[in-house]
């Protein structure tokens, strides 16, 4: 694959602009999606990157064609994103679950802003992380990542392509308006460095080719680039492996969804990724994601300092959730505190794996800011007893 | 170093957030610091009171946000307004001279005053106040290196320009360097 168009160096780089420079690292030369803050400048760097990539910008007339534009551009073959935050993530929803069911590669960026609704525009929240998992209707797995600097941002768009190259499916970047809005420095990788993933082609000839039969022990069926010969049929209708409507026989439907669910659940092992810092010794944990699990350092720090035995449970991957990881830590600490920007989600997930082992306690903020660090500390504090 | 915040501030259109993007740039990319630049975002952007926040720190920057500001700039009389009851006791004042006045809200912070919109009308045009600014914050600071903030300042402009940016920077640099000296004698 050509480096045309990507960047190589350090730079001191807005959030948003690192996520899309990530996206042209990773190979992305397909970006449709409709203006909206905090992720204007997402779209705005992608129309200028795209041309000079030998790739595409469209910009559609709303967020439910801005979804099926990346999903059609997946088709024909580009590695295609589009980027949003709340209002446009709520619209993309109905066609999110069009990707999940046609098992179509792409990625998704929500640049979270505080809601619901049109809320504030140009502040932060975490209130979609819920939406991001159960907000297309009907049973599904998914994969959602949570990025925590303008690095972090970069790094985690290439890995989403390349998760969403490897299981087929749309991967959400659930970024935030502090993230994307933030400038750091960012190192940009030679091309030639970095790991990209390409999905499955067909190796049969195109008149054996069926779109969703997978071969044994896999769950993941080769995918044809429209175009080439090879002719199938796909559909948000429950198919079966020649990619036709089956609409009347349940046990088409359960062999489709479990396989949908089961190709991310059942490798949840290869998905998840956390980070640990400070764990080895503590009594209580903070578990937390994305910007929240950044500013929670600080507070944790300060408790350190004061003698309390406490460490971070950052989750990368919030979805699937790392169930293991929070079941374990559970019996090691005697208290878990979740700070997020939103009124308790994630925290009932923390709640479900530690299953009463350890304490569990919410930091909620109803987003348009960062938790204060005293805020956390006291909370920290609170849980290791000392207040 | 320890964790050093620094909040610049004037009104839409002095290149407040271009300062800001190169003290950080100079920190991060040329003096191999950690530093986090925000910038206040809304509707006041342009016209009324905008604001520029840049973290440094040897150590990664957590918290992205100003909690207890050791240098303010002000460029303009509202920003000073808004402002200044915010900088810590002992913190660092830094005025443009001909657009600020300050009164009883200084309360004893030490406090200095630059004529950076006059001095970039001299070598060339206004629109390098915001260099001239920085030139200044490089004699009378230990934030980043002199030759840090230079570098980061000239690869931020439009390459035409880059003279007249030049000029700028060191006519600032030179005047705060002038008053330190003053100030010492």
């Amino acid at each position: 694959m050509s480096s045309l168009g990507a960047l190589q160096g350090e730079f001191f780089m807005l959030g948003d602009d690192a996520c899309a420079e990530g996206a042209l690292s990773a190979g992305c030369r397909f970006f449709a999606g409709y203006p909206i803050t905090p992720a204007t400048e997402i779209a705005q760097r992608m129309a200028y990157r795209m041309p000079q990539a030998n790739g595409v910008y469209v910009q559609m007339e709303d967020e439910l064609a801005s979804m099926n534009a990346i999903l059609g551009a997946s088709w024909a073959g580009a590695k295609a994103m589009t980027a949003t935050s709340g209002p446009g993530f709520s619209l993309m929803m109905e066609n999110l679950g069009l990707g999940i069911m046609m098992e179509t590669p792409c990625v998704v960026v929500n640049v979270q802003r505080g809601g619901p609704s049109t809320g504030l525009p140009t502040l932060v929240g975490q209130g979609d992380m819920m939406q991001a998992r159960w907000g297309s209707h009907g049973p599904y797995s998914i994969i959602a990542l949570a990025p925590t600097s303008p690095q972090d941002l970069f790094d985690l768009t290439i890995h989403a392509f390349n998760l969403a190259e490897e299981y087929r499916v749309p991967v959400l970047v659930m970024t935030d308006a502090e993230v994307g809005h933030m400038t750091e420095k960012v190192v940009i990788p030679p091309y030639d460095e970095i790991e990209r993933a390409e999905r499955k082609r067909p190796t049969v000839p195109p008149e054996a080719y069926q779109p969703y039969l997978c071969e044994p022990g896999e769950w993941v069926p080769a995918m044809a680039k429209a175009g080439t010969g090879y002719r199938f049929h796909t559909t948000g209708l429950t198919h079966d492996e020649r990619g036709y409507p089956s609409t009347a026989d349940e046990r088409v439907h359960a062999r489709l969804v479990q396989r949908l669910v089961d190709k991310i659940e059942q490798n949840r092992d290869r998905i998840v990724r956390t980070e640990s810092m400070y764990l080895d010794d503590a009594e209580v944990a903070v578990v937390s994601y994305g910007i929240a699990a950044r500013t929670a350092l600080w507070p944790i720090q300060m408790a350190r300092e004061q003698g309390i035995k406490v460490g971070l449970l950052r989750l990368v991957t919030v979805w699937p959730f790392p169930d293991q990881m929070i079941r374990e830590l559970a019996r090691h600490v005697r208290s878990i505190v979740v700070p997020e920007l939103n009124m308790g989600q994630i925290v009932l997930e923390v709640e479900r794996c530690a299953a009463g082992q350890a304490s569990v306690t919410c930091v909620p903020h109803a987003g348009g800011g960062i938790h204060k660090p005293l805020d956390v500390l006291q909370a920290i504090r609170r849980a290791a007893g000392w207040e | 170093m320890s964790r050093r915040e620094i909040r610049l501030s004037g009104f839409g259109g002095q290149g407040i957030i271009l300062a800001g993007n190169i003290l950080g740039k100079a920190a991060a990319i040329h003096d191999g610091k950690y530093a986090t630049f925000t910038q206040s975002y809304g509707p006041e952007a342009r016209g009324g009171a905008c604001a520029a926040e840049v973290i440094i720190d040897d150590s990664p920057v957590h918290y992205p946000h100003i909690v207890d500001p050791d240098i303010l700039v002000v460029m303009s009389q509202g920003a000073y307004n808004r402002y200044v009851p915010e900088l810590r006791a002992d913190g660092l004042l830094i005025t443009d001279a001909d657009l600020v006045e300050t009164d009883e809200k200084v309360a004893g912070r030490r406090c200095l005053a630059v004529p950076a919109t006059r001095i970039a009308e001299e070598v060339g045009r206004k629109l390098v106040a915001n260099i001239v600014m920085l030139g200044f914050l490089g004699a009378v600071t230990d934030l980043v290196s002199v030759d840090a903030l230079r570098d980061a300042a000239l690869s931020s402009i439009p390459p035409k320009t880059i003279e007249m940016n030049r000029r700028a920077f060191d006519s600032g640099l030179e005047f705060g360097r002038r008053l330190i000296e003053e100030h010492t004698l």
